[in-house]
């Protein structure tokens, strides 16, 4: 089978153009509904109650105390909710059991008729457990019960060996042998997750906070024993997710759990200090990278190792070893995972799960191999580029990691330089410059849309996509446009309803490259249609549906990434160990960027969640009483607006044929991959210490100053 | 070790539930008086009648002693666009003006606000012409997912009027004249927009959208 490829050049119009964001009037004039903001009449309000024990069982719930409060409609727990069906995702499996598998899990939910009311009864509801007095919270590397899992998020293996790596390493010139810590990190967009359940006449309607409803409303079939075609639910407006609203959420089987048993539609939403416990978290990493060089900086033994967490509940496994196999040549090679269940909460996907973390250890010991070898830190990276995929020994799509550097340092002036750390001072503080290299793998599923061609001469497109603030209503509309040879402004877009034809969810920046394709194809089909119509168009138009799945299911023979480089200049405080960016810059070689606009966006979008995990977000489970400390965001520093300093983001030209009619990568989760390490790394050429511990606050920094 | 479930933030409501009776506050979207409660001597001990005037709108309201002015706003008027992020004052989205101030809706109840003058999010524009901030936001693309936003111009807004009014910041240099407007840097916008998180990092595109409005208003630098 020859390989599919699609014609280069430029796109037709409007595809690529800065085009405003659709919804963006919507938006500024507080007329975007959200999932919680849709109140039908007779609603009525839940409120979870959070389990108060690090493991053990619900041994008795008295709710007498909670039901005698006036309004009170009832209390939900193991013992009366409505019996579910197995879930595929454990976590959705609430209020069946009395176990306990982590503080702040699911014991009941409390209804009433205001949402005062339903939080007041939620405290009032008395639960007695019985406590297991072991249980395990703590990730440490050498964890007896550590084992190397076969496979990690992603399907990908669990453990990678090519050649020699011990030999080699052995044998090598000039070696790094370095273990990095990346704490849990919460993904905490700031809609919390909600949902608005409502059956009427057998129909169950749900507005739910989602990165893919069509996912929602399969899983709630299945677990309610319903036919799809008895759910619709509705993401229009997601107020962020970053992963966490990747798949339902308990919110959303709650809401519906409620919703049957009192016959009112229910609003369910997560108290944001919640949210760590029950909707996913990054599991924190030990990771431990070797590298072996030559004097020439050529890399002949590379290890990344990495220690991990998952729950009880269900097995997650941060891939943070994956990238390793991609970025860089080495003929000798091992990648391994290996997790420990604790009694945690279940870690599940935050932007760039894998290559997040893991390009932090990995960027971080290429930065500490190039002060070992005297050398340029781009210049090392240059020098290890590889010439194939080295995991798989396939021809990249595209690789521009070398231009995206090259274009980054010029913009950036990161030459000349002075390699010495620590002997840059501005009165009480230091400076320093830092550079890490980024990559994301091109993800694509298969999408189903219908294009339809109205009399008047628009056009509206259904498909199940979601915009939880990418832009990709914007995009779809421009790629539609584009393929229909039709002005923009006639081009209407259905997007965020499991009625519309089933799609991808918004994850794995798979969204624009997965709905996009079939967006392309079916307009293509429309207007090919059009062209051969002879006289008006029937009364209802024509309509023509197309999907994907024999496109997404042939599997590429080409390695596809998107690469990036990014840049930090830091400085450090000497007085009070505070450390500040002071300007931050990403080039990516992303494929075509469809939308100047709002891919710009979303790179900084993603270059400032990883300024806060480089120098705040921090999180820990509490040894003693299980479940994150800091668990809001006055515990949980997400940046703020004096924290984002100066922050650019560019981009390469970057044809590449492979991948999609649209030629494009997905943008949403490189921008923050490079970014902690480009910090970190600055931080270390701004003071000469080299922290392997994120975030590094000044509690940490200024011992060492 | 048998615990009971006592939640560390439990603070009043408990006791306030306990001999509470009707909520008197069950009005849908879009009503502007509430319907009495049940009963009535109950409902007087743990409810009160108030007026909240929001957008130049008078609102008559029976009002539980619990309800914030968000939860008002969200669930008995249907003015969605105060968002509700933390419901704790920690990330500025349910952001209002209260007498022209900007305030964190989620930290002020209802029956202390009696008499108040509220503006949200939906009150900014003049009919289908929209205020200058919200207009700099969609150029700016200073948005992502748009659930901060409306709390993110509100404080905007504040931050105009508090600059023009020669309120300091923590950045504001210390010889800086008394009284008169403070010049809105952009290090200025950095630091009052600061009680405003955005997840999505618009922030670089908020500073230019506020800096945009305020230069052309003639408060910047």
């Amino acid at each position: 089978m020859s390989p599919r490829t699609f014609p280069l050049g430029p796109p037709p119009y409007p595809l690529g153009e800065p085009l405003v964001r659709r919804e963006g009037r919507e938006k500024v004039t507080g007329a975007a509904r959200y999932a919680a903001e849709h109140t039908p009449p007779n609603c009525a309000y839940g409120w979870p109650v959070a389990a108060g024990i690090p493991r053990g069982r619900v041994a008795a719930v008295d709710t007498a105390e909670a039901l005698a409060l006036p309004g009170v409609i009832t209390v939900l727990t193991h013992e009366n909710a409505p019996r579910l069906a197995a879930a595929e995702d454990p976590t959705l499996s609430l209020l069946q059991e009395d176990r306990v598998p982590h503080r702040g899990w699911y014991v009941a939910l409390a209804v009433a008729d205001t949402i005062e009311t339903a939080r007041a009864a939620a405290e009032a509801v008395r639960v007695t457990y019985e406590t297991d007095d072991d249980a395990d919270v703590l990730l440490r590397a050498d964890h007896p019960r550590m084992y190397e899992p076969e496979k990690v998020n992603g399907g990908y293996p669990g453990t990678r060996e090519r050649g020699d790596f011990e030999g080699a390493f052995a044998a090598a010139p000039v070696t790094v042998d370095a273990t990095y810590h990346v704490p849990p990190l919460h993904n905490h967009p700031m809609e919390p997750h909600a949902s608005t359940a409502h059956w009427s006449e057998g129909h169950l309607t749900v507005h739910d906070s989602s990165q893919g409803a069509t996912k929602v409303c399969e899983d709630l079939a299945a677990l309610f024993k319903l036919d799809t075609s008895e759910i619709t639910v509705v993401s229009e407006h997601v107020g962020g997710g970053f992963g966490s609203k990747g798949t339902p959420r308990p919110q959303v089987v709650l809401a519906v759990m409620a919703a049957r048993h009192t016959g009112r539609p229910v609003k369910v939403s997560v108290p944001r200090r919640e949210m760590p416990a029950v909707v996913g978290h990054r599991a924190p990493t030990i990771q431990r990278v070797r590298l072996g060089a030559g004097n020439d900086g050529v890399i002949t033994a590379l290890s990344h190792e990495i220690a991990t967490h998952t729950s009880t509940v269900t097995e997650f496994v941060e891939q943070a070893a994956v990238p390793a196999r991609v970025m860089y040549a080495s003929p000798n090679s091992r990648t391994v995972h290996r997790v420990v269940p604790l009694d945690v909460p279940t870690p599940s996907w935050m932007r760039a799960p894998g290559e997040c973390p893991g390009m932090y250890a990995l960027e971080s010991a290429m930065d500490e191999l190039a002060v070992q070898l005297g050398m340029d830190p781009i210049e090392l990276r240059m020098r290890n580029e590889p010439d194939t995929e080295p995991d798989s020994d396939r021809a990249f799509s595209s690789r521009h990691l070398v231009g995206a550097l090259r274009d980054g340092a010029e913009r950036f002036r990161w030459l000349p330089r002075d390699p010495r750390p620590g002997v840059r001072r501005e009165g009480d503080l230091l400076l320093g410059t830092g550079v890490a290299a980024s990559t994301y793998p091109v993800l694509i599923a298969a999408s189903a849309a219908e294009a339809h061609a109205d009399r008047d001469g628009t056009f509206r497109i259904r498909v199940n996509a979601t915009d939880i603030g990418t832009g990709a209503r914007t995009v779809l509309a421009q790629i539609a446009a584009g393929a229909l040879m039709a002005p923009e402004d006639r081009v209407r877009i259905e997007i965020g309803n499991s009625d519309l034809p089933p799609a991808m969810l918004a994850g794995g920046s798979a969204g624009i490259g997965s709905w996009g394709w079939v967006v392309h194809k079916a307009c293509t089909a429309l207007r090919a249609r059009l062209r051969d119509h002879v006289g008006p168009l029937p009364a209802d138009g024509l309509t023509v549906a197309a999907d994907t799945r024999q496109e997404t299911s042939e599997r590429s023979p080409y390695a596809r990434h998107s690469f990036g480089a990014t840049f930090a200049e830091v400085q450090v405080d000497t007085v009070t160990g505070e450390i500040r960016v002071r300007r931050l810059m990403g080039v990516f070689a992303a494929g075509r960027i469809l939308n100047p606009r709002t891919a710009r966006s979303q790179f900084i979008g993603g270059m400032t969640m990883g300024l806060g995990m480089a120098l705040t977000e921090d999180s820990e489970v509490d040894p003693e009483f299980g479940g994150f400390a800091g668990c809001d965001l006055a515990g949980y520093h997400v940046p703020a607006c004096a924290d984002a300093p100066r922050i650019e983001a560019y981009w390469v030209e970057e044809e590449d044929p492979h991948l999609n009619p649209m030629g494009s990568k997905g943008i949403g989760e490189i921008g923050i991959v490079g970014t902690a390490a480009a910090v970190t790394n600055a931080v270390w050429h701004a003071t000469g210490v080299r922290l392997r511990d994120i975030p590094l606050t000044p509690d940490k920094v200024l011992p060492h100053l | 070790m048998q615990p009971t479930n006592q939640p560390a933030d439990a603070g009043g409501a408990r006791a306030a539930g306990a001999a509470r009776s009707g909520t008197g506050a069950g009005t849908h979207a879009g009503t502007a008086t509430a319907r009495p409660a049940r009963p009535a001597e109950a409902a007087a001990e743990q409810s009160s009648a108030l007026v909240l005037h929001v957008n130049g709108t008078a609102y008559e309201l029976t009002l539980d002693h619990r309800t914030t002015v968000l939860d008002v706003l969200r669930e008995h008027l249907g003015l969605t666009g105060a968002k509700k992020g933390c419901d704790h004052g920690q990330c500025g989205a349910c952001t209002v003006l209260v007498e022209g101030r900007r305030a964190n809706s989620c930290l002020m109840l209802a029956v202390a606000q009696d008499g108040r003058h509220i503006t949200t999010i939906e009150g900014l524009a003049d009919g289908e012409r929209l205020h200058p901030l919200q207009e700099a936001f969609v150029e700016r693309d200073a948005l992502q997912c748009g659930y901060c936003t409306p709390g993110q111009i509100c404080s905007a807004v504040g931050v105009l009027q508090e600059a023009a009014d020669g309120f300091p910041s923590h950045v504001t240099p210390a010889d800086a004249p008394q009284g008169g407007p403070v010049q809105l840097t952009v290090e200025e916008i950095r630091e009052r927009m600061s009680g405003n998180l955005c997840r999505c990092g618009a922030y670089p595109r908020i500073v230019e959208a506020v800096h945009d409005v305020s230069t052309d208003q003639g408060v910047a630098s």
